[in-house]
């Protein structure tokens, strides 16, 4: 059975100059979707992704990861839109990193992908009226 | 072919009225020509939905027992202060008012979360607010705390009066710093990263009438989902200000002080709002019909986004210095199209006024006159014009010496 799930992994600094993610691919025939990346070597590194593949290899790719030191979570944050709440003014459009906004052209109702949102958070306090709520 | 009032009125009685919204008008007139569309059409409803700081409301309270007078006192909705400064039990909750333990910029930039605006929101959304007051103690009204719920629907006023409103154009804000800036014109990217506008263009009341030909005190008009009436020109109306040949202002021109029973608004239309590192407002949902009287009116309704421009003003340096410098003029047809050239960069651009919600409005307006629900009231006074000679006065400063 095929699954993709979005992940956070934490590198310890001891294995932030080691190559682990591609052994994903290589190894266990994983693809993934770098979402978020902060990996520095020598300091704690941080990397979100959207894992995807067979069930037991995603199983298995897990298991390496933990092996290796690294820390994982689920992706614990997830942007949503209350819809009660959004006034389709914009005002996210051009701050959204990803264009996750768009505006139909004919309503010029605002348009919210959730698959592009990359969850940096920046629509939540820039929001006028507070639609974009963030949930752990 | 001239109009009156009145007989657009008899024509909405009868259920006879050609209404349109001022977004369909632009093709009517385009099809049909100036002068058919003239004959044909009784009225054009417009609208805006937009963050209108100078906005409050007027609320009676009641008298409780034993009584307590709050004026010079200290009154505080769901912890927001209100005004006191007024009769025994009314009060003045001003949209931007917020909590007195709220951080402001403190921790910058200041989330600003809840203020007056939500109060009023959720007033009007018939939620129970809680009210806590100070009073000094008389004779009369010997009270001096009290602590109660109170609900639109017991209080006896509720009174949406904002001074100003529905502004005649404004500014694109932009940010020609190093660093991130927290506006009204909301977050505005350094070094040009965005360009941020707020007027529903086309849609707009006073840039489809934009020598208040027709909208003057008294007129009757969609406020916060329900009905209200344009009490007074709006503080800092400026009519003479540069327009172009169209007659529509290149800046900030005139505005609408408006009044309206808040007991019959709807949440949808009067939105508790809150800018990031600015502070807490209201966004205000109004539409205001066009009587077409005649020929003339009927064209300045004609108005499209292409032939309305606005200002791009830098908000980290020329705004808060009072500098009148622009970088250029804009077209609405330019800014919607998502992108906006200035000094040669490619600006993404977007809205603080929700064009989908005017649009909104527009339309509820005129299914209200189809129906024969909203009668066009006669303006009793019109708003000052070019005539007037009216301009915004900056503060004069003077030192004090003690």
């Amino acid at each position: 059975m095929a699954i993709s799930r979005r992940i956070v992994l934490h590198f310890p600094p001891r294995i932030t100059n080691q190559s682990i993610v591609c052994r994903l691919a290589k190894d266990f025939d994983l693809s993934f979707n770098i979402i978020k990346a902060s990996v520095t070597p020598g300091e704690e590194g941080l990397m979100v992704m959207e894992l995807s593949g067979d069930q037991r290899n995603y199983d298995k790719g897990i298991q390496y990861l933990t092996e290796a030191g690294v820390k994982i979570q689920s992706l614990s944050q997830d942007v949503v839109r209350n819809e009660d709440r959004c006034t389709h003014c914009g005002a996210c459009i051009n701050l959204c990193p990803t264009g996750a906004f768009t505006l139909e052209p004919k309503t010029r109702k605002v348009l919210f992908d959730h698959n592009k949102c990359v969850v940096c958070e920046l629509c939540i306090k820039a929001c006028p009226p507070r639609a974009m709520e963030l949930y752990f | 072919m001239a109009k009156t009032i009145a007989e657009i009125n008899q024509k909405i009685k009868q259920g006879k009225a050609v209404v349109v919204t001022a977004e369909e008008i632009i093709d009517i007139a385009r099809k049909k020509g100036v002068s058919k569309a003239a004959e044909e059409i009784d009225v054009v409803t417009t609208g805006t939905f937009s963050p209108m700081c100078s906005s409050g409301a007027f609320l009676n309270i009641g008298h409780s027992s034993p009584r307590i007078k709050f004026g010079g006192g200290r009154v505080y909705l769901n912890d927001v202060p209100a005004y006191t400064g007024l009769a025994a039990v009314d009060i003045f909750l001003g949209a931007t008012a917020l909590p007195d333990d709220d951080p402001r910029n403190k921790i910058y930039p200041g989330e600003f979360r809840y203020g007056g605006g939500h109060v009023i929101e959720e007033l009007v959304a018939g939620k129970d607010v809680r009210l806590e007051a100070i009073a000094y103690g008389t004779d009369c009204y010997p009270r001096r705390k009290l602590e109660t719920w109170i609900n639109i629907n017991d209080i006896t006023n509720a009174i949406l009066f904002n001074v100003r409103n529905a502004y005649q154009n404004y500014e694109v804000g932009v940010n020609l710093s190093d660093r991130m800036i927290y506006t009204y014109m909301g977050v505005l990217k350094p070094e040009l990263g965005n360009a941020n506008y707020c007027t529903s263009g086309q849609l707009s009341p006073l840039l489809n009438d934009p020598y208040y030909k027709t909208i003057g005190v008294g007129t009757k008009i969609f406020l916060g989902g329900g009905t209200g009436y344009v009490a007074w020109y709006g503080t800092q109306h400026n009519p003479n200000v540069p327009r172009g040949d169209n007659g529509v202002p290149l800046e900030p021109a005139g505005s609408l002080a408006v009044i309206g029973d808040l007991k019959q608004m709807k949440p949808e239309w009067l939105v508790g709002t809150s800018m990031l590192g600015y502070g807490c407002t209201l966004t205000v949902g109004i539409g205001v019909p066009i009587p077409i009287l005649s020929e003339e009116i009927l064209r300045y309704t004609t108005i499209s986004d292409a032939d309305i421009f606005a200002p791009i003003i830098d908000y980290s340096e020329a705004y808060p210095k009072m500098e009148a410098s622009s970088l250029g003029k804009v077209s609405y047809a330019e800014l919607k199209t998502g992108h906006i050239k200035i000094q040669g960069k490619d600006v993404p651009t977007a809205s603080l006024s929700s064009h989908y919600k005017a649009q909104g409005i527009a339309s509820i307006l005129k299914v209200w006159i189809e129906k024969g629900e909203f009668l066009l009231s006669e303006s009793v006074a019109p708003l000052p014009g070019t005539e007037s000679g009216i301009t915004i006065k900056p503060l004069k400063e003077r030192p004090v010496m003690e």
